[in-house]
C-alpha cells in the first residue's frame, strides 16, 4: 500500500482516502484495455519480476552470444588441447574463464552459444504446437457435434501417452535426427494439451450470455466465433503457451541428451553438453554442472511468468 | 391495427431421453401491436425467458420441441431458414438481456460492438459506423459518447451498461425488441431511468416492446397489456389499469395483494401466496386436467383438481379460472 502523499508521518488510510484512490483508479482505468490491466497486476507481482528477468536475460544473452562469446563455440585451441588429460580436464584460465570441455573448446563460450539453440527449439516448437492446438481446438469448440468427437478422440489418444515419450517415438523415427526433427517432435506434443485446453474454454463461450446476445443481433457465425468465442477463450491458452515453452526447452534437451537430437558435435546445446559431461563427471563436474543450472533457470523462469501471467489474467483476481 | 407479432399456441418442450418432457411453455397465444407495450409477467419458472427466447429462435438446437407458430408481419418465425433468421435477428427484432455486464463481449471496446450490428444489417461503411455508434450512444444518454466507444464493458458503470446493450439493440430500429427483466440487475434509481429510457424510444420509434418482468411495478409504470404466466400458460390477460383495478385471476390477485404498501398500518404482515412452484399440479394429465395453481389457490374448488380451466375471454380480459375473483372484492 502506498502511503498517503503530503503528509509526513503515515496515517492508516480513511475513507475519504480509499474512495479517493478507487477514483483514481478508475480515472486511470478508463480506455485501459483488459490486457492492459493484466499488464498491470503483473508488474506488482515479484514472482513475474523474477520471471521475467529470467527469461530477459535469457533472450538478450541468445540474441546477442556470438558478440557475448568470446571465443568461436566449433574451435579447439592448441593451448587447451595441451593441457588436457584423461584424468584431467583443465580449469578456468586467462580468457577462458570457465576453462576447457572435454576437446579444447572454450567451455564458456559453448555455454553462451548454447542458448541460442535453447530459444530457437522452445520458440520454434511452442509456436507450431499453438498453431495446431488453435486450429484443431478452435473447430471442435465451435462447430460441435461430431467434428468436436473425432478431434478430441485424437487428442485423446495423443494425451494419453506420456510427453517426453511420444516425443521420443516421434524422433526415433525420423531417419537422421536433426534440429528440425527434435522441434517437430517436441510441438507435436504440446498440439493436444493446446486443443483441450481451448476447446473447453470455446465450449464454455457458446454458452456465455455476450454470445447469446451477439447471435441475438444477427451476428454471423463466423464472427462469433473469430471477434466473440476465440478473443474471449484464448487466456488460458496464452498462459499455457507459457509455460509450454518450458516444458518444450526441457523436453528438447532431453532428446538431445538422449542423442536424438542434432548430431552435429560442433554444434552447442545444453542438453548435448549434459549428455557429453557424464564420461568425464568425477573429472570435471562443471562440464555437467553449468549446463544442468543453465536449463534450470530458463525452464524455471519461462514456469514462473506463465504462472504469474495465469494469476493476472484470472477474472477472480479482477477487482 | 393488425398485429405485428402474433404467437400462436406456443409449446415449448425440453426434452430428455428416458425422460418424460419438461414442458416450459404450453399453448401460449399473445400478439403485440406496433407501438405497443406488452408485459410478460410470472414467477421464476413460469417459462417467460423460454417464451422470448423461442421467439428469437434461440434456444439451443437440441433437447427441446418448439411447435405453434410465431408470425411477424404473417411470416412464420419457426419457418424460417437458420440463415434468414440470423438476417432478421438485429435488424428486424432484438433482445434486450438481463445482466448487461455479461452481455458485452468482455474484450473488444463498446464502440465495436455497436458498429458491428450497423456493418452487418444496414451495410455501413467504418467511419460513418462510428459516427452513428456516437449518436446512439448519445440517444441512449451516454455522456461523452465519442470517447466512451472505446471504453470496455468493464470501465462502464452498470446502468451506461445497460444503455449501451439498448442502444445496440435499437441500432437498426428493429420493429419488435424483446426485454428480458432488463432492470433486475440494476438499482432501484437506474432502473427507474432505463426504464423511462425505453418507454421515450419506443414512443419514438414505433417499436413494439415485449417487457418481461417479475416486477408488477415494472409492469404498473409501463406496458399497455399484460399477459400473466403461471406454469407455462397465460392464466390472465388483461389491460394494465383493468388489471390493477380488479385482478380477476386469484394468482394475480395474491401477487397484487403480496406487494407491501408504504401507507399500510405500521407491523402490517405481508401478504404471501402460500406454497411453491414446486406444489403445482400438472395442467394436462393422462387421468384427466387440473388448474396448476389448485394447491397454492385459497379460492380453490374441488373442480380446480379434476377439470383443466379454459382459457376464456371477456371484452379485452382473458381468464383461464374455474372461480374467479369476483370484480367488487378484487376492486377492494
Amino acid at each position: 500500500m502506498t502511503s498517503p502523499r503530503g503528509s509526513l508521518r503515515p496515517r492508516p488510510p480513511t475513507l475519504l482516502d480509499r474512495r479517493r484512490r478507487r477514483v483514481d483508479e478508475l480515472a486511470e482505468a478508463s480506455g485501459r484495455s483488459l490486457t492492459a490491466d493484466a499488464f498491470q497486476r503483473l508488474r506488482r507481482n515479484p514472482v513475474a519480476i523474477v520471471g521475467a528477468v529470467i527469461v530477459g536475460l535469457f533472450v538478450l544473452v541468445s540474441i546477442l552470444a556470438p558478440w557475448i562469446a568470446p571465443h568461436d563455440a566449433a574451435t579447439a585451441f592448441p593451448e587447451l588441447q595441451r593441457t588436457l588429460r584423461p584424468d584431467s580436464i583443465p580449469g578456468a584460465q586467462p580468457g577462458f574463464p570457465l576453462g576447457s570441455d572435454q576437446n579444447g573448446r572454450d567451455f564458456f563460450s559453448r555455454m553462451i552459444l548454447a542458448s541460442r539453440q535453447t530459444l530457437l527449439v522452445g520458440v520454434f516448437a511452442t509456436l507450431i504446437g499453438l498453431v495446431f492446438g488453435v486450429l484443431i481446438g478452435a473447430l471442435a469448440g465451435a462447430f460441435g457435434g461430431w467434428v468436436d468427437t473425432v478431434l478430441m478422440r485424437v487428442t485423446d489418444v495423443l494425451l494419453s501417452i506420456p510427453s517426453l515419450l511420444l516425443a521420443i517415438s516421434i524422433a526415433a523415427l525420423t531417419a537422421k535426427p536433426s534440429q528440425t526433427t527434435v522441434i517437430i517432435a517436441v510441438a507435436l506434443v504440446s498440439v493436444p494439451v493446446f486443443a483441450r485446453l481451448l476447446r473447453g474454454a470455446m465450449l464454455a463461450q457458446r454458452e456465455s450470455d455476450h454470445v447469446l446476445a451477439a447471435t441475438s443481433l444477427g451476428v454471423k457465425r463466423r464472427a462469433i466465433v473469430l471477434r466473440h468465442m476465440l478473443p474471449n477463450a484464448m487466456g488460458p491458452v496464452i498462459v499455457q503457451a507459457t509455460l509450454t515453452l518450458a516444458t518444450s526447452i526441457l523436453d528438447a534437451a532431453a532428446l538431445s541428451f538422449l542423442g536424438l537430437g542434432d548430431g552435429d558435435p560442433a554444434r552447442a546445446e545444453w542438453g548435448l553438453m549434459l549428455a557429453n559431461a557424464q564420461a568425464y563427471l568425477d573429472v570435471r563436474p562443471a562440464l555437467a554442472f553449468w549446463p544442468a543450472i543453465a536449463i534450470i533457470l530458463v525452464a524455471l523462469g519461462f514456469t514462473l511468468l506463465g504462472e504469474a501471467l495465469r494469476e493476472a489474467l484470472d477474472p477472480k483476481g479482477r477487482r | 391495427m393488425t398485429a405485428l407479432l402474433e404467437v400462436e399456441d406456443l409449446r415449448v418442450a425440453f426434452t430428455r431421453r428416458g425422460e418424460p418432457d419438461t414442458v416450459a411453455v404450453d399453448g401460449v397465444s399473445f400478439d403485440v401491436k406496433p407501438g405497443e407495450i406488452v408485459g410478460l409477467v410470472g414467477e421464476s419458472g413460469c417459462g417467460k425467458s423460454v417464451t422470448s427466447l423461442a421467439v428469437m429462435r434461440l434456444l439451443p438446437e437440441r433437447g427441446n420441441r418448439v411447435t405453434g407458430s410465431i408470425r411477424m408481419d404473417g411470416e412464420d418465425l419457426l419457418a424460417l431458414s437458420d440463415s434468414a433468421m440470423r438476417e432478421r435477428r438485429g435488424r428486424d427484432l432484438s433482445m434486450i438481456f438481463q445482466d448487461p455486464l455479461s452481455s458485452l463481449n468482455p474484450v473488444i471496446p463498446v464502440g465495436l460492438q455497436v458498429t458491428e450490428v450497423l456493418t452487418r444489417h444496414r451495410g455501413m461503411k467504418k467511419h460513418a459506423a462510428r459516427r452513428e455508434a456516437a449518436e446512439l450512444l448519445d440517444r441512449v444518454g451516454i455522456p461523452d459518447p465519442t470517447r466512451r466507444l472505446d471504453s470496455y464493458p468493464h470501465q462502464m458503470s452498470g446502468g451506461m451498461r445497460q444503455r449501451a446493450l439498448i442502444a445496440i439493440a435499437l441500432a437498426c430500429t428493429p420493429r419488435l425488441l424483446i426485454a428480458d427483466e432488463p432492470t433486475t440487475a440494476l438499482d432501484v434509481t437506474i432502473q427507474a431511468q432505463i426504464l423511462d429510457l425505453l418507454e421515450q424510444l419506443v414512443a419514438e420509434t414505433g417499436t413494439a416492446l415485449v417487457m418481461i418482468t417479475h416486477d408488477l411495478g415494472v409492469v404498473a409504470g409501463l406496458c399497455d397489456r399484460v399477459n400473466v404466466l403461471y406454469a407455462g400458460r397465460i392464466v390472465e390477460r388483461a389491460d394494465r389499469h383493468e388489471l390493477f383495478r380488479a385482478p380477476r385471476h386469484p394468482y394475480t390477485h395474491g401477487l397484487l395483494g403480496s406487494i407491501p404498501r408504504l401507507d399500510g398500518p405500521p407491523g402490517e404482515e405481508l401478504a404471501a401466496i402460500r406454497g411453491s412452484v414446486n406444489d403445482n399440479l400438472p395442467w394436462a394429465a393422462p387421468e384427466g386436467g387440473a388448474c396448476a395453481f389448485t394447491p397454492r389457490c385459497p379460492r380453490a374448488l374441488d373442480v380446480c383438481g379434476e377439470v383443466t380451466p379454459l382459457a376464456e375471454r371477456a371484452g379485452t380480459r382473458l381468464l383461464r379460472c374455474h372461480n374467479p375473483v369476483p370484480v367488487a372484492e378484487g376492486a377492494a
